[in-house]
């Protein structure tokens, strides 16, 4: 005991500061504290006087009734015990609001921006065709990319119908005549989710490996694609574009199709919060997918020669490849293109055949 | 024209639903529609408070708000009224409603929803006042027959309002003078209870 005093001499010395560095945090806190004892007195005191008859029963009782708590109702049904339920009022703002209202301005943008840019460039040509074909996609994918995209557009066709046809086509059409095709709108668009989403699923994980982003897509972005001149930045299979239309696919579509597969099915028993969630993302995400795609579509077709015969034919010409895709051109080259070899018909090897149509 | 309102006295509703069955045998609802009924808070504890509730023809209706067929039009009386011919059954109204007061009679399987049908404060729908199609497809038209709606005709202890509300304001206003005791306006306590 006695050597272990001797030799703790400094942890005695570090004792003692501890000692009083506990004691001073205890007396501030203390001071800081007691005096707020006063406030527990008091709502001891205030709790009592809630419980006794000075509280207002019919004011809680009207607090409640606008909270949205559930009582009993002899009519079964969901939330039918349910007197107000306040999120609607929210639900038709941001319908009505920014989703419908932004929504035409961002998708009228990009028409726009791709219209100016058309009329200034006249688009991506290609006057440079060697005439020798890449395979490029498989009937598979394209069969599966039609289909998807055949649906996709008969989707937003009857979508947009009924987020913007009561300003656009009611005066257009009369009311009659709107709830007609918006009669006939509704059921295409409801079977034709169910369509749409499983080839929708399948196009996206088959086309998942083209589709990895890499690190020279980040030069494809700066470059501006190419599109605003400046020569073909480097591009694989799928360039940076295409990847980020993909992934978009993938997020915004992603929560397109579960949003609304829980507004296809009320009788999952999604309450009324929910639908109105649910139809927030659905046309918020709806409204983005539809963007891109209008650009897609543009950038496949008239925008840049040469695209949209790869998803005809499904070859494209050689020079196409080579400027869009010249990572994937080398890798089709030295022939290991990931099934994607070139035609057997019009092979751009060393002993090229003679070009044909 | 007289402004239609419903109101019901929390203070005197029972909970008995006679409300729900004459509105229901009045108009002959399909089954599984119900376009007015009774809630209680707090059922079974002393202080339990009842509301009977159905369509309450808002001002600036958020159902019509959201249709995306425009089905909705406000009668001169201030009843809020909709066309089925042009419903499409999407659900909008029920999302927007904060009173549930949109029922659908379940069409096909999967939950696909009819037609919308709601409260008409028993005065019909476009069609011919009284004719068949209009009782077919919305029920008892009565405020044509210069009636009021039945809930409110029906209700044994008067708790359930239902017409001009001028008038309504009138009757609430006379009954919680008589009754006396303590305020029992809504926020009362917040404004004046001394801390």
């Amino acid at each position: 005991m006695t050597d272990r005093r001797e030799n703790s001499g400094a942890t005695r010395a570090t004792g003692r500061r501890r000692m009083y560095i506990w004691s001073l945090v205890l007396i501030v806190a203390g001071s800081m504290a007691l005096p707020l004892t006063g406030y527990v007195a008091v709502g001891v005191l205030n709790a009592q006087e809630a419980a006794s008859d000075d509280s207002n029963p019919r004011a809680d009782y009207w607090r409640e009734v606008r909270g949205g708590v559930a009582g009993y109702s002899a009519v079964t049904g969901q939330e039918t015990d349910v007197l107000i339920q306040n999120g609607g009022q929210n639900w038709r703002q941001v319908r009505n609001g920014p989703v419908a209202t932004y929504g035409a301005w961002v998708l009228l943008a990009m028409i726009g921006i791709l219209a100016i840019y058309h009329l200034l460039t006249g688009g991506y040509k290609m006057p440079d065709r060697t005439g020798r074909k890449i395979l490029r996609w498989p009937g598979i994918d394209r069969f599966i990319h039609w289909y998807t995209a055949v649906l996709f557009i008969v989707l937003a066709i009857t979508g947009l119908s009924l987020l913007w046809g009561r300003a656009v086509l009611i005066p257009v059409m009369g009311k009659e005549g709107f709830a007609a095709w918006a009669g006939l709108a509704k059921p295409i668009h409801d079977y034709g989710a169910l369509l749409f989403t499983a080839g929708f699923v399948v196009m996206l994980l088959k086309w998942m490996h083209h589709n990895i982003p890499k690190a020279y897509d980040l030069e494809w972005f700066a470059k501006g694609g190419g599109y605003l001149g400046g020569g073909h930045p480097p591009a694989g299979f799928a360039n940076a574009g295409e990847k980020a239309l993909f992934w978009t696919l993938v997020f915004a579509g992603g929560a397109m199709v579960v949003s609304g597969l829980f507004l296809l099915f009320p009788n999952w028993g999604t309450e009324r919060a929910g639908m109105q969630l649910a139809n927030e993302i659905h046309g918020i995400s709806s409204l983005i997918c539809v963007t891109f795609v209008v650009m897609h579509i543009y950038l496949a077709t008239i925008g840049s020669e040469g695209a949209l015969e790869g998803m005809i034919s499904g070859e494209i010409d050689e020079q196409y490849a080579k400027n869009h895709h010249p990572l994937w051109y080398e890798e089709v080259m030295q022939g290991k293109g990931q099934g994607q070899v070139q035609s057997a018909g019009a092979a751009p090897s060393p002993a090229p055949a003679a070009p044909e149509k | 024209m007289a402004r239609m309102k419903f109101l019901c006295d929390a203070e005197r509703c029972i909970e008995c639903n006679g409300c729900v069955t004459a509105c229901k045998n009045e108009n002959e609802v399909p089954w599984g529609v119900n376009r007015r009924r009774v809630v209680t808070l707090n059922d079974g504890v002393p202080g339990e408070k009842s509301i009977s509730v159905a369509c309450m023809h808002c001002t600036d209706a958020p159902c019509a708000a959201v249709c995306p067929v425009d089905c909705f039009y406000t009668t001169d009386d201030g009843v809020v009224l909709h066309d089925k011919d042009l419903c499409i059954g999407c659900g909008y109204c029920f999302y927007a409603c904060p009173f549930g007061a949109p029922q659908y009679p379940q069409k096909e399987a999967f939950g696909v929803r009819g037609k919308m049908d709601k409260c008409t404060f028993c005065a019909g729908g476009p069609e011919e006042d009284n004719s068949a199609a209009e009782f077919e497809k919305y029920g008892s038209n009565r405020l044509a027959q210069g009636k009021l709606p039945m809930c409110a005709e029906m209700c044994a202890t008067k708790a359930l309002l239902g017409g001009d509300g001028d008038i309504v304001s009138d009757i609430y206003r006379e009954r919680i003078t008589k009754r006396g005791g303590r305020p029992d306006n809504w926020g009362w306590d917040t404004a004046y209870k001394k801390a």
